[in-house]
């Protein structure tokens, strides 16, 4: 049997049963991680010793009748998520050497469950890209064709789950980093509702729309982390105290009644938008067609401030941003600058140095958007953006439970095409900010193919706290077309 | 031309919370440098702050005790700025929305009589840490115990016109901080800061002059004498027809003036803006309800009832109840004693004065209200005279032994056996003919150079009403 092969639901199923044991199936992951990881770079570090002690351990549990979903089952974690003792770097320079003393909550409950940690993912330096190649480190590749992007900023995790290194990987997203990723590599990424997994112990960029969600092959395997991760956390202020389904529901939900009764809208100011590659459209096209087939009622709704959303997240994000960066200042831990001459020398060096391009970019767009006499132009007028944008949302899901809509522009580019253009690299961003400046969910299943093979993927958002809505569309676009057996060859 | 200084302070007071205000580290002071830390206080990379419920409620209670407003949402800001005692880069205070507005004190000067100062609002924020430096070493070293306690800083509206005032609002506020048991008031250790804004206009104007802030007024004494001093400076810049310029300027209580700080400190943008790691703080009714029903008596409430139940003077209740902690000693002390006036005047003049003397305050007082109830306990059952009182106060003072110990060891009771005493009257007149004579031939004023002389042989232990009597018949008898 090839155990890569397996989703998580089969794998814990087999783990249950006594099938296979967690330290064949981690073996099997890391040995396909040495085989093929130094074409992909999805792994900024992987721990063997530890993976295999971990993946030990789970199976003692397992024969002492003590099986979890998670018990045994191999994870990735996007490199700034916190884990105890093993470095997180968020793909800086700035923090090489950073061991945390402490797990982030996510982490924790894996731990908790006896799932392997089996490593580290590349990522966008804290988190700011759409490509995987602003990590200082390396960039990451395309699992479908080296030559192309994975999608970022959680690039390593989806690189690493379509390349089968692991069961599942979780990622963060901020205006797109986990949906549009998993659309690249022909994955499933769900970003779960503002509040609704806690967020210690990652490692901020942009506080008020940072959250952390699954990367999977299946819609099914999305929802089980999604109930392992979801849920309030006292360490967490902005972690909403609300009850935790069993998003699987969802699935039976789908089995049951496909999706009649449920309408869909289609924001019509997306497809009106300039610039989105033919193959995508036509991906959302089969889409909206399916959801219909599937028993669902489309609708035509408006979302009339979209225009405005790339604008009002590149001041709100870079203003969170060059705030919640401040901290890395040589001070106390990471990176520090050599031979300073003064105090002020030493910050200006230690950050100069320390943090990349397009990190330093965003802060400097942050520091002037807060800036006296310019507060009330940029971050105000922004967050009022941001307000109209949720009440468009909130109107929207007035007329349907769900929306439709393309993830990115176009699939995956070239690698080094638009490094030189952060602009157009923003833009590409315009499907995904929304969800994150509204605080609702969205989840990108994969949706098709471009003529030149590279993945396509589907993003459907739903009201806040309406994860379930997503598991069961998604689950019946999934079904239907079948897409979650087709691997990448490495 | 005639100028009226108006003048505005600004007090940070800590919060005697036992854990810090987003973090569970323990405040407790003088600890080894960053034991009292963990990776929130410390900035370190993905924590998160919880906001502590119990600085909310003390926050509430000082709003409560100076009559302000309560906002039913208020909401945390970042202040950004970089400095190596601010983990974060930035400190979390609350700037655009504070938790309380629109409070007043009453207090009251001798020149200027009873007024009502504004307080413009109460917010609440983190203290940073400290930076300790080594110029041996050309170091600097950074003690993270202090990041992360609450404070809650309060401002005053421009109400303040005097020294004496300024005094005056600060001791009352420092005063009500203890009384509600919100802050320690410890100036030296920096749990009550304040700074000053000073500006003067000419009398009768409305619009305000230029000011200028003054730091590091470690004392209510420095306060009032920087204030004064920065009133004759800007008087005299004005007076030269030269322009006050606006400026932060540190006190230095040993030159007696205040220095421009100009260059240590830039004009800061600090790019205020709502920290999205925190949520809005909601204070309820039903939440300001329990804080009000748990309220301390305070020092007006206090004081009247000084006065009605113990039947002191408004001077001698005022005194008693500037300080929490010596309104705690008086009515621990006068429990068991039935004349309370006695020993508040015992209070008011022997114990502050010795404390004034070693410039301790009541709380680190070497005389315990225990042992002074018992000192006063003997003067009243007459077993030592007033006399022998103060001397046995200075030894307890001194010893911290308790009175009926050194009552007894030192044989001080008071000799009240008319037997003893007229053995001893005899024997001073013997001594002493010449003033007999005298006496007796009209100088009746020397009766007190014999009642000394008695006092002086039985130190003070003579209960001058029996002597009286005594002495009185023997002098007049034999004539
Ligand atoms: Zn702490």
């Amino acid at each position: 049997m090839d155990l890569h092969t397996l989703t998580l639901a089969q794998a814990s199923r087999l783990l249950g049963e006594k099938k296979i044991s967690s330290l064949e199936l981690t073996r099997s992951f890391l040995d396909r991680i040495d085989t093929h990881d130094d074409a992909i770079n999805s792994f900024l570090s992987v721990d063997k010793a530890d993976a295999l002690a971990l993946a030990k351990a789970a199976d003692q549990q397992i024969a002492a009748g003590k099986h979890t979903v998670f018990t045994g089952i191999p994870v990735a974690m996007k490199d700034l998520l916190c884990t105890r003792g093993m470095r997180t770097t968020c793909g800086s320079k700035m923090l090489d050497n950073f061991i945390p003393r402490y797990d982030a909550t996510v982490v924790e409950k894996f731990k908790q469950a006896h799932g392997v940690i089996i490593g580290k993912t590349n990522m966008d330096e804290f988190a700011m890209g759409s490509s995987t190649e602003n990590s200082a480190y390396f960039p990451t590749k395309n699992p479908w064709n080296t030559d192309y992007v994975p999608g970022g900023s959680s690039g390593g995790s989806a690189a690493a789950v379509a390349a089968r290194f692991c069961c599942a990987a979780l990622g963060s997203d901020t205006g797109g980093s986990i949906r549009q990723p998993a659309s690249h590599c022909g994955v499933v990424g769900l970003k779960p509702t503002y509040g609704r997994v806690s967020r210690f112990g990652l490692v901020s960029y942009a506080s008020s729309l940072d959250q952390i969600g699954p990367i999977t092959r299946t819609v099914e395997d999305a929802a089980m982390v999604l109930n392992l991760i979801a849920g309030h956390d006292p360490k967490d202020s902005t972690s909403a105290p609300k009850d935790v389904p069993d998003f699987t529901d969802g699935l039976a939900a789908f089995d049951r009644d496909g999706l009649s009764g449920m309408t869909v809208g289609i924001p019509k100011e997306y497809l009106g938008m300039e610039g989105i590659d033919p193959d995508v459209l036509a991906v959302f096209e089969n889409a909206r067609r399916l959801v219909e087939d599937l028993g669902a009622a489309t609708v035509e709704v408006s979302l009339p401030h979209t225009q405005y959303v790339v604008a009002a997240y590149y001041i709100i994000a870079p203003c969170e941003a060059s705030s919640n960066l401040a901290r890395f200042d040589g001070v106390k831990y990471g990176f520090r600058a050599e031979q300073p001459r003064d105090l002020m020398d030493m910050y200006k060096h230690t950050r100069s140095e320390g943090f990349g391009q397009e990190v330093q970019r965003r802060i400097i767009i942050g520091t002037y958007a807060l800036s006296a006499g310019y507060y009330d132009a940029y971050y105000g007028k922004a967050s009022q953006v941001r307000a109209m944008i949720m009440a468009d949302f909130s109107k929207a899901f007035e007329t349907c439970d769900i929306l439709l809509a393309p993830v990115a522009p176009t699939p995956a580019f070239r690698i080094g095409e638009k490094t030189d253009d952060p602009l157009t690299m923003y833009l590409t961003d315009i499907f995904t900010l929304s969800a994150n400046m509204a605080g609702v969910p969205g989840i990108s299943v994969p949706g098709g193919f471009s003529a030149k093979g590279l993945p396509i993927g589907i993003q459907m958002m739903a009201g806040r706290f309406d994860e379930l809505s997503l598991v069961r569309a998604g689950y019946g676009m999934e079904k239907s077309l079948g897409l979650d057996q087709l691997f990448p060859t490495l | 031309m005639e100028f009226e200084p108006v003048i505005g302070l600004e007090v940070h007071a800590q919060l005697k919370t036992e854990t810090k205000i987003f973090c569970s580290c323990t405040t407790t002071f003088g600890n080894a440098p960053n034991a009292n830390t963990c990776p929130v206080c410390t900035g370190m990379p993905g924590v998160l702050p919880v906001l502590n419920k119990k600085a909310v409620t003390f926050a509430i209670r000082a709003a409560l005790a100076t009559h302000c407003t309560i906002a039913e949402e208020s909401r945390f800001d970042r202040k950004n700025y970089f400095y190596p005692d601010l983990p974060k880069g930035y400190q979390i205070s609350q700037y655009a929305a504070p938790i309380a507005e629109h409070g007043h004190l009453d207090i009251a000067t001798d020149r200027t009589g009873e007024k009502t100062i504004g307080i413009t609002r109460i917010h609440m924020e983190e203290d940073a840490g400290k930076l300790i430096h080594d110029p041996a070493r050309g170091k600097s070293l950074v003690d993270l115990n202090r990041t992360g306690v609450p404070l809650i800083e309060i401002v005053s509206e421009p109400d303040i016109r005097t020294p004496a005032e300024a005094g005056a609002y600060l001791r009352k506020l420092h005063a009500i901080l203890k009384y509600i048991d919100v802050c320690d008031g410890n100036m030296e250790e920096g749990s009550f800061r304040c700074d000053a804004n000073i500006s003067l206009r000419p009398a009768g104007q409305q619009a305000f002059g230029t000011r200028t802030e003054l730091k590091n007024l470690n004392s209510f004494r420095h306060v009032e004498n920087a204030i004064q001093y920065e009133i004759e400076r800007q008087t005299h810049v004005l007076e030269q027809g030269d322009a006050v310029i606006q400026e932060t300027r540190l006190w230095d209580p040993a030159k007696n003036k205040t220095m421009s700080m100009r260059g240590k400190e830039q004009a800061h943008d600090y790019r205020y803006f709502p920290d999205p790691d925190l949520v809005p703080l909601i204070v309820d009714q039903h939440w300001i309800q329990q804080v009000a029903d748990q309220m301390p008596e305070l020092p007006e409430a206090k004081k009247a009832r000084f006065i009605s139940r113990y039947q002191l003077s408004d001077y001698d209740a005022g005194i008693l109840t500037a300080d929490i902690h010596l309104a705690d000693f008086f009515e621990a002390a006068v429990a068991d004693l039935s004349n309370v006036k006695q020993a508040a005047n015992w209070i008011t003049t022997t114990l502050l004065g010795l404390l004034n003397a070693r410039g301790l305050d009541i709380t680190r007082s070497p005389v315990s209200a225990n042992d002074f109830a018992a000192l006063m306990g003997l003067l009243e059952s007459q077993k030592i005279t007033a006399a022998v009182a103060k001397t046995v106060f200075e030894e307890m003072a001194q010893t911290g032994a308790d009175p009926g110990t050194i009552v007894q060891q030192k044989g001080l009771e008071q000799v009240s056996d008319s037997l003893a005493l007229q053995t001893l009257v005899d024997a001073v007149l013997v001594e002493n003919p010449d003033e007999v004579a005298a006496f007796r031939s009209g100088k009746t004023k020397l009766f007190s150079f014999f009642m000394g002389q008695i006092m002086k042989k039985t130190r003070g232990k003579a209960d001058p009403k029996t002597l009286t009597p005594i002495l009185q018949s023997r002098l007049h008898q034999e004539k």
